[in-house]
């Protein structure tokens, strides 16, 4: 479980994130959502301690992450995995190098069980016969899908996904979220997706925190989410004139 | 104040550098990579200037004293104690400031705004060390050794030219190079060989690590890293020959 705590963040004489708190629970999938320039981003690279909070605290499993400095910092972060927007895969290495990656860094696993590691993660991820591919060889599904096997290579507790359907096709994005929906309840983790795909939202959205102008304005579920009378959710999922048309006719 | 904010951003930088490596075995293989992308990636271009521009020193300085009280050997040891002195260390440093710098400050700055540095860091890597440290061992290690190459080629390249030209007899030549020769000059040179590398390595490694933005930016730093190791290469061999030679 990962706790947020009234945490505030500027830049400069910008307050992107004010005084927002919630609750991501194990086991589930738990989504950011909110526009873009929300603070959704932000708030998940302070979760993943990319960025240090102006004032508030983070929990993990009852861990004050916040306060953790050094050395208990870096046992942490071997819990987390996670997968970046644009995949953020290491250029120079294989598929096969990047999966292994992590393993190389902090397992004291021989190379026959780091390889034979590596295979399985990219078998969970449906990815066969790539191994000695370069990422910039391979779609852009499929390196969305080299990323979640080298967030899993070392079974973290908490995973991470900042958009992990920007630049995919509706098709392929719903892979993506099925991969990732089914990855958490495996291996029973936390899992926290930034998001704006409604796709997603509606497809594993098990607990949702709605971020407007850096404020958390609403929580619930995806199923809470189309009853909500909150203007700016509204606002944000039917954006679209058609959304709104139907909305209305219902 | 930019001045300013910067310098104390590369010396807290260097402190993250010169962090401890993960896996000892990791930064080993790290280093032997970065000798041959930076080091014999880099021997072809050190090895033509060098050869070119001894020639051309040769050249310049015969066709310069052409005096019959200066005798012809001249040119050997003018030819040689420039190489050795000024153009083998410096000149080959500024060549490799551009080539490697540009190298290490948009392969690093690129990993940046990709989030590839992001994705170490989330891993609990140190990942100014992880990809920084092997080039700065790397640079330090292979600088002197290029610079060796370049005299040797240099000092080649000017008694090819001389003596195919006829404005200086090999004899002569060979003579000239041999002539005084002091061996603390060489010292001298590859004592500044180290102190570019470690700069080339650590500005360059600098300039790309705190890239923001998208690829114009990794333009941008890659220049900067050019220009300030540039800079710098000048200034620390003029302090340099101040201790050393003054």
């Amino acid at each position: 479980m990962i706790e947020v705590k009234n945490v505030c963040k500027s830049f400069e004489e910008n307050d992107v994130l004010k005084n927002v708190s919630g609750v991501f629970e194990a086991g589930k999938t738990n989504l950011i959502i909110g526009q873009s320039g929300s603070g959704k981003t932000v708030l998940l690279k302070i979760i993943v301690g990319l960025h240090e909070v102006d004032q508030g605290e983070i929990f993990y499993d009852g861990r004050s992450f916040t306060g953790m400095h050094g050395k208990a910092r870096k046992e942490i972060r071997k819990e987390m995995g996670m997968l970046f927007q644009g995949s953020a895969l290491f250029d120079s290495k294989t598929v096969e190098e990047n999966v292994r990656f992590p393993l190389d860094m902090f397992s004291d696993m021989s190379m026959s069980d780091r390889i034979e590691r590596a295979n399985f993660c990219l078998k969970r991820v449906h990815l066969d016969n790539v191994n000695h591919l370069y990422p910039a060889e391979i779609s852009g599904g499929m390196q969305k899908r080299v990323a979640i096997a080298r967030a899993i290579a070392l079974n973290p507790k908490y995973l991470f996904c900042d958009e992990p359907n920007s630049g995919l096709d509706p098709r392929t994005s719903i892979v993506i979220d099925d991969l990732i929906h089914e990855i958490t309840k495996e291996y029973n983790m936390t899992t926290i997706v930034n998001t704006h795909d409604m796709n997603s939202v509606m497809g594993i959205g098990e607990k949702i925190v709605f971020i407007a102008e850096g404020e958390k304005c609403w929580e619930g579920t995806n199923e809470d989410i189309l009853k909500s009378d909150n203007t700016r959710l509204n606002d944000f999922i039917f954006a679209s004139k058609f959304l709104k048309q139907l909305r209305a006719g219902n | 104040m930019a001045f300013l904010y910067q310098t104390g951003r590369y010396f807290l930088f260097l402190r993250r550098v010169f962090g401890r490596p993960v896996k000892h075995r990791i930064f080993l293989r790290q280093i032997i990579d970065e000798i041959d992308d930076l080091g014999v990636g880099s021997l072809g271009i050190v090895i033509i200037i060098s050869f070119f521009i001894g020639a051309v020193i040769t050249l310049q300085t015969a066709y310069n004293i052409e005096m019959p009280i200066i005798p012809k050997y001249t040119v050997g040891l003018a030819a040689r104690d420039t190489i050795l002195l000024e153009f083998s260390s410096t000149i080959v440093s500024l060549i490799l400031a551009g080539k490697v710098g540009s190298h290490i400050a948009s392969e690093i700055g690129t990993m940046r705004v990709t989030e590839q540095i992001d994705a170490l860091d989330v891993m609990g890597i140190n990942s100014a060390s992880y990809l920084v440290l092997p080039k700065v061992v790397a640079m330090i290690f292979i600088n002197p050794f290029l610079v060796m190459i370049s005299m040797g080629v240099g000092i080649g390249g000017g008694w090819i030219a001389g003596t195919f030209t006829g404005v200086v007899p090999s004899a002569e030549y060979i003579y000239g190079i041999q002539y005084g020769f002091i061996p603390f000059y060489v010292v001298y040179s590859l004592l500044k060989s180290v102190v570019f590398g470690f700069l080339i390595a650590t500005i360059s490694g600098y300039w790309g690590y705190y890239t923001t933005g998208g690829s114009l930016e990794v333009g941008r730093s890659s220049t900067r890293a050019v220009v300030v190791s540039s800079v710098q290469i000048l200034l620390f061999n003029l302090i340099i020959t101040q201790l050393l030679l003054a």
